[in-house]
């Protein structure tokens, strides 16, 4: 079934891509689709390992609408910090726990806090990350742990 | 107004606010002190700049085949844009770059990456 399923995949990636529906190009697309799909099955037999997706789609989809409005926010305050003539900056270096489990909870908690502008993830240390703010303000940490609890909230209860 | 222009000035008005961003970015970082502040206004290129272009983009095109293969871009750069701002960070800490911290506020010292006895050459 999962062969079927990365067949159509492959397939549809590709015809989505070229655009051009000439019997030349459809058939050099099989004949990749195939080949991938061949080159798969046999790496398959060496591990077989699987990428497993702990992540709840709907979920992700609705934090992703929160994000952007996260992003539309914190790029309004670095837009006035750079236009102020007097240029407010406060660099600050602190850290914040996280507490998703699986790896993809924690790229996706890092990715968005380096998203939204005026924070960078700088370092990953067990069980926290290092953030480093441009405009520092005593609400941060708490922002980021309420950015936290909903990339949790995204990933499924079952993963050990 | 038809609806035809009605597309044409929503989607004007998106790409302008994101090429006004874009040059947001670049006076920020031409106005920043250092490093680590001119990669947050580097990021203000990198989120609201291209989202707002590429709707814009989206509108532009309208329902075919480039609008995919548009989102396909956005989706890749969003997850790519944040990945690369953090090695950089990461490599500027690595390497010994502390931001200057603001008054009154002491930084969060990060854990060595290799122990001092380990390798030598590279505490050296």
């Amino acid at each position: 079934m999962r062969i079927f399923g990365a067949i159509i995949v492959f397939l549809g990636l590709w015809l989505l891509l070229s655009g051009i529906y000439k019997p030349l190009t459809v058939g050099l697309g099989v004949v990749s689709t195939l080949a991938v799909v061949f080159i798969l099955t046999r790496m398959n037999s060496i591990d077989e390992d699987r990428v497993e997706i702990e992540i709840k789609p709907v979920g992700f989809l609705l934090y992703q609408g929160w994000l952007l409005v996260e992003i539309a926010k914190a790029n309004w305050v670095v837009t006035k910090i750079i236009l102020a003539p007097s240029m407010p900056i406060k660099q600050h270096l602190f850290s914040i726990p996280y507490t998703q489990k699986s790896d993809l909870g924690q790229v996706i908690f890092a990715n968005s806090i380096t998203l939204t502008p005026g924070t960078v993830s700088v370092e990953t240390e067990p069980g926290q990350f290092l953030i480093h703010a441009v405009a520092y303000s005593n609400d941060d940490k708490a922002a980021l742990a309420d950015m936290d609890r909903r990339v949790t909230a995204c990933e499924k209860a079952d993963i050990s | 107004m038809s609806l035809d222009t009605l597309v044409d000035v929503i989607s004007w008005a998106l790409m302008l606010s994101g090429s006004f961003f874009v040059i947001i970015g670049a006076i920020g970082t031409l106005r920043f002190p250092d490093f680590w502040s001119r990669l947050h206004a580097v990021s203000i290129t990198d989120s609201a700049g291209v989202i707002l272009l590429f709707a814009g983009m989206c509108m532009q095109a309208g329902f075919t085949l480039i609008t995919v293969k548009l989102i396909i871009i956005g989706v890749f750069l969003f997850v790519t844009g944040p990945t690369a701002t953090h090695a950089i960070a990461n490599a500027a800490l690595v390497s010994g770059l502390r931001p200057k911290e603001a008054k009154g506020f002491t930084g969060v010292e990060p854990e060595p990456l290799t122990k001092p006895t380990a390798d030598p050459a590279v505490s050296e």
